[in-house]
């Protein structure tokens, strides 16, 4: 499910299937998109944020059409406790790799792989952060 | 640090294409005379295989290197070196001059951080600007590369970085009249490009510039992320555009312009040391 922005419409609230994971979209090329993801942070309730959240920064391909600092969108990253995945979405084989990855985090988040819980992948994938 | 005003007069109000550079092999100050022989040689050669630019035109090119030691941020920056080519004047007449039909100069302006490690052989002027026909950059360009094992790369500049110069410009103290402080957006996915221009009065761009800036003399990323969200709110207040989600490609003020292509204009000839050692600092982020 596709969303410009949070809270989502609440006439849907009954037929919403359960959330198991949130990817929050930023493209590093559009300031506005951060501010977006920030106001939308704020309506996500804070279980979320045991490995059910993620932010995919995006356009990271074109260095020159940097509108945002990285290390902002790190310590956001850190400041939520969820990880940030890098991609360009331009290049097949990277927009490839990163589907296969957010698919993966979605069946750990909605339990379908046993003896991985979302918030046992989570601090495997801070663990590495830090190395 | 003394600028004589004078002297780089002629660097104010052109519009200088930059190019990063890795440091010159053997580069050997005491030849520049030998060099601009050799360039001079290479342009003629090159014209003889019909590479040069202008057809029908059958003039020499002269050329001249020279040093502009004022040109440099501190003792430990090389000094900038300039390269100039002229039309040599068909009359023989002693009055008539050379045209000069392209310009170059090389410069480092705090290059520390490049010049710093570097092994004896090698000069650091990693801030390349041209004024003049594209082709013949790409000549002297090719002949640098070749002569002194050195690589010429385009500077872009981001919107990141853009929106330093325009936060560090639109600040500047100037005595006259000041023309606006211009952020020029590109709209992205439109079938059709779409520029919008946003023009604001320089005393109301300083006067909102000094209300960020906390310590004078630093700036900081979060002062500059304000002064552009402020920039931005006011502008989303009148015309409900999200200039945010646009790409800032060009800002202007009274102190210089500069375009994401990377192409720059200074005008004021107080700020050109403190304009070239931010595009050193750019250049040399570029190289490494």
């Amino acid at each position: 499910h596709l969303a410009t922005s949070l809270p989502l419409p609440s006439e849907r609230d009954h037929l919403r299937p359960r959330i198991d994971l949130v990817v929050f979209m930023i493209d590093i090329k559009s300031k506005y998109s951060l501010k977006n993801v920030e106001t939308s942070l704020a309506h996500v309730d804070a279980s979320f944020f045991l490995g059910k959240v993620c932010f995919l920064v995006t356009g990271v391909g074109r260095v020159n059409a940097c509108s945002i600092e990285t290390n902002v969108i790190c310590n956001l990253g850190e400041a939520y406790c969820s990880p940030v995945l890098f991609c360009e979405l331009e290049l097949e084989g990277i927009r490839v790799a990163t589907a296969q990855r957010l698919l993966r985090m979605l069946q750990i988040c909605a339990g379908h792989i046993p003896g991985v819980s979302a918030l046992s992948f989570v601090s495997l994938m801070r663990n590495s952060d830090d190395d | 640090e003394k600028v004589d005003p004078q002297k780089t007069a002629f660097l104010l109000r052109k519009s200088w294409t930059l190019y990063s550079v890795t440091p010159l092999y053997r580069f050997h100050r005491a030849r520049l005379r030998d060099y601009a022989r050799l360039l001079s040689a290479f342009l003629a050669a090159e014209k003889q295989k019909g590479l040069a630019v202008e057809v029908g035109v059958e003039l020499d090119i002269k050329v001249a290197l020279s040093n502009l030691a004022d040109l440099r941020g501190s003792e430990l920056d090389q000094a900038a070196l300039l390269v100039q080519l002229s039309l040599r004047s068909q009359a023989s007449s002693k009055n008539s001059e050379d045209k000069l039909v392209w310009l170059g100069w090389f410069c480092s302006v705090f290059g520390d951080d490049l010049s710093e490690n570097l092994p004896e052989d090698f000069t650091s002027l990693p801030l390349f600007l041209s004024h003049g026909a594209e082709s013949y950059t790409s000549l002297v360009g090719s002949w640098f590369q070749k002569t002194f094992d050195c690589c010429f790369r385009r500077l872009a500049i981001s919107p990141l970085n853009l929106s330093w110069m325009v936060a560090m410009w639109a600040g500047c103290k100037l005595d006259r009249a000041a023309s606006a402080v211009e952020l020029v957006f590109s709209v992205p996915r439109l079938s059709q490009p779409l520029d919008i221009s946003y023009a604001i009065h320089p005393e109301d761009a300083k006067a909102l510039w000094d209300t960020v800036q906390k310590t004078p003399g630093e700036i900081t990323q979060e002062e500059v992320d304000v002064f552009m969200d402020c920039l931005y709110a006011h502008f989303h207040r009148h015309f409900k555009i999200h200039l945010s989600a646009a790409k800032l490609v060009k800002v202007s003020t009274a102190v210089a312009s500069a375009h994401c292509d990377g192409i720059v204009k200074i005008l004021h000839s107080q700020y050109l040391p403190g304009v070239l050692m931010l595009l050193t600092e750019l250049a040399i982020s570029q190289i490494q």
